[in-house]
């Protein structure tokens, strides 16, 4: 009987068959774009190859907190700069866009109306207009400050002016290095004893102070010592010199205007998850915790935020995620991070744009899977443990 | 003994606007002391901005009478006490936002082709729109009539694609991406959970690949790359470029919404229609995917907002879409220093769209909750 079916009725045979030409097909359309590809290469006189990134790059780079850049410096160096720009630009505007959207996530459910009202209005308006559009307009609000000779003075030492925000440069000395191991050992003690007081609360329910004595061990601790070596901290205060302020730290509005928009357009958006998060705790458990005769800042830390977490952390994760991305569009306003400056300058200069686009986008990849795998670890320890 | 009582009416201090305000507003002294606060703060600054946008605002002519056809002629910039807003930019330059560069002889082939897109929106916005199958036909025929009504064809003079601009290339770039985005989702996300452990593969790396990187170096890789992995002779339209990159882009966020609604589906939907002899793509077409994405309506509308902002990110790869004529005008001498205005009038405009979007979405999440909860229970 089975002989006289058709070999396409065999359904082990049909799933090979299909496989095996998606394969053959997509390994055809590679070699014909690699083909086409390396044609169209040579014809355009383009160089092909990773010789291109110990070349010098020819052009600045205003903005580079980390690393000193010069003209001379290679590609290789620029994609470092960029590197370390998106990066910055990501992890600061992530701490803030957190501050912020759990702040207004929590205002949304306040028993005021007004205040609920207004932050409605502001999730509302900030996630419903373009990102890039925000970005642009913050970037324009900053370049119409007050020119350098006019900046706007903050107690004498921060100025703002349409250059960016200049403020002292902290100078470590060399015995700063103890007071920042003292630190280190602080906040890794701090950790333990915290630990420590948990399994001690949870055997005896003997409660142990762990703010005041980590508060004491990473500041009290390190400010005494700062004194005793000496104070090892000066400060490089910005001068007026010529047209433009010479020493001192340097914060460009193109930094400011990306780290506005992108903390406050993705607030709106984690202060929806946060609500959610919260609004997902049974109305049950704040009343039992309530009937139990905890304060309403202990309900709202000890009972409603950890089951919330449950819900918040994993579109959390994404929202983090869409930050990063979203830092690419620093190139809107110059703004040298990964896509601007290697991306963008070092491609037009080299023309090598498969090899730049491979390396940036990898690089985001890889971005993007290093957040994703730590946020994983992090939402497998708060999840409900069930025993 | 068994008088009746009259139930008493509620204390006034609970009831009423007197009630509404003491519980929503003054419950306690601090709760009061912020309503003082945010009254205060609000009374500073919604009369400032009201004034600045409509009272002391000139819309076409300045406070001397005179039509505004230039920055220097804003009330404002003529006496700085004397003014808001110039609302005039957006009135002189209304064309250009709207068509571009699109030929004023030409232009009633745009107009025509909005309303056919509202038409076309309708039946898929509407389940109980009189004569729904009709007006189907007509959304699934609106795409060519639309492409050959704006490119040219049959008679019409071709108009080419870099006369295109404002809201014109925001909506065909929103349109067109989640019109294609979404059938190469639906493969992407059935494809994603087949048996076919190659296929499977596949779909997850061109997902994942996708959802990783930023949409600005897919739009950079169609602007520098694709034409290199075409053959000679093939030249794409700019336009078209950055189609293939929007298209990508969205396909993959589409295939997880998808996958998504398709999770949701119970196992017995998929044994009922293999018993009854279904084959893969038939089960698929006629009993899965129905069901599917009738519950991932509401995420498929919120990515398809996501996207529509997006498309502001072409005027980086040089294309003028509305946030593009903006930054255009803003260039041009006769408009220097309007920057508030026009980014307040591009802002309205995406806040329209993608608030109604929003609204819809929200609508339609209620109405699947209060619908048949298929096969939850």
């Amino acid at each position: 009987m089975r002989s006289n079916l058709n070999f396409f009725s065999d359904e082990r045979f049909r799933s090979i068959f299909f496989q095996t030409l998606v394969v053959g097909l997509f390994a055809l359309g590679i070699f014909f774009i690699v083909q086409t590809t390396a044609y169209n290469l040579e014809k355009r006189n383009i160089a092909t190859g990773w010789r291109f990134l110990s070349d010098p790059a020819g052009f600045d780079i205003s903005f580079s907190p980390f690393l000193e850049f010069k003209s001379t410096d290679t590609h290789l160096k620029v994609y470092f700069v960029g590197v370390l720009n998106t990066l910055l630009v990501s992890i600061t505007g992530c701490i803030a866009a957190t501050i912020l959207g759990f702040l207004v996530g929590i205002i949304r459910l306040s028993s005021n109306w007004l205040l609920s009202r207004i932050s409605y209005i502001y999730v509302e308006f900030t996630r419903n207009v373009p990102l890039l559009l925000q970005i642009i307009l913050w970037y324009s609000i900053l370049i119409q400050l007050p020119r350098v000779k006019q900046s706007l003075q903050i107690l004498d030492v921060f100025y703002i002016s349409n250059r960016g925000l200049y403020s002292p440069r902290p100078i470590f000395e060399s015995g700063f290095t103890y007071i920042f191991i003292a630190i280190i050992l602080a906040l890794i003690s701090s950790f333990f004893i915290r630990r420590w007081a948990k399994k001690r609360q949870d055997l005896t329910g003997d409660q142990y102070p762990v703010f005041y004595t980590s508060f004491g061990l990473i500041f009290i601790i390190p400010i005494i010592l700062f004194f005793i070596l000496g104070s090892p901290m000066s400060f490089e205060y910005p001068e007026m010199k010529g047209f433009n302020f010479k020493g001192g730290l340097v914060i460009r509005p193109e930094f400011i205007a990306m780290f506005l928009a992108l903390s406050i357009y993705t607030a709106a958006f984690i202060s929806e998850t946060v609500r959610a998060g919260i609004l997902s705790v049974t109305k049950g458990q704040r009343e039992a915790s309530a009937a139990l005769g905890l304060k309403q800042s202990w309900i709202m830390r000890l009972i409603i935020i950890p089951q919330a977490l449950r819900v918040i952390v994993p579109p959390l994760t994404s929202q983090y995620l869409n930050l990063t991305k979203n830092s690419s569009l620093g190139i809107a306003v110059g703004y040298a991070d990964l896509v601007h400056g290697f991306g963008g300058i070092s491609l037009n200069q080299t023309g090598q744009a498969i090899e730049c686009m491979v390396i940036v986008m990898a690089t985001y990849l890889t971005i993007s899977l290093t957040i994703s795998f730590f946020m994983n670890i992090y939402n497998r320890s708060i999840q409900f443990k069930e025993k | 003994m068994n008088e009746k009582i009259e139930s008493r009416k509620p204390p006034v201090a609970t009831t009423g606007i007197i009630g509404w305000l003491r519980i929503n507003l003054f419950f306690n002294w601090t709760n009061s002391l912020i309503t003082i606060f945010v009254i205060y703060c609000l009374y500073q600054f919604v009369p400032w901005i009201l004034d600045w946008t409509v009272f002391s605002a000139d819309f076409k002519y300045n406070y001397l009478g005179q039509q505004i056809t230039n920055q220097e002629m804003c009330s404002r910039n003529l006496d700085p006490k004397n003014g808001g807003a110039c609302w005039a930019v957006i009135y002189v330059r209304f064309y250009q936002f709207i068509y571009g560069f699109y030929p004023r002889e030409e232009v009633w082939r745009v107009n025509i082709s909005y309303v056919m897109l509202a038409i076309a929106l309708l039946p898929l916005l509407i389940t109980k729109l009189p004569y729904r199958k009709i007006f189907l036909n007509f959304t699934y025929i609106f795409p060519i009539i639309a492409y050959f009504l704006l490119n040219g064809g049959f008679g019409l003079p071709d108009i080419s694609t870099n006369k295109w601009g404002g809201l014109l290339v925001t909506l065909v770039l929103g349109c067109t991406g989640i019109a294609l985005a979404f059938p190469i989702g639906v493969l992407l996300a059935l494809g994603r959970r087949s048996n076919l452990p190659v296929i499977s593969m596949m779909c997850v790396l061109f997902i994942e690949f996708i959802r990783g990187v930023p949409l600005i170096t897919l739009l950079f890789f169609g602007m520098v790359m694709l034409p290199l992995f075409l053959p000679e002779g093939i030249d794409m339209d700019g336009l078209v470029r950055v189609l293939v990159a929007v298209t990508l882009f969205q396909s993959a966020y589409m295939a997880e919404v998808i996958r998504g609604g398709l999770q949701a589906i119970p196992t017995g939907q998929y044994e009922a229609a293999r018993s009854l002899g279904m084959s893969y793509w038939r089960m698929n077409f006629q009993i899965i995917l129905p069901q599917a994405i009738r519950i991932s309506i509401p995420p498929i509308v919120n990515t398809s907002i996501g996207l529509f902002k997006d498309t502001t990110l072409v005027i980086i790869v040089g294309l003028l879409d509305l946030l593009g004529i903006g930054r255009g005008t803003l260039a041009d001498t006769n408009w220097l220093g309007l920057s508030y205005e026009i980014y307040f009038f591009v802002s309205l405009v995406f806040f329209i769209f993608t608030f109604g979007m929003s609204r819809y979405s929200l609508y339609l999440e209620k109405k699947l909750k209060t619908g048949i909860n298929m096969g939850a229970d």
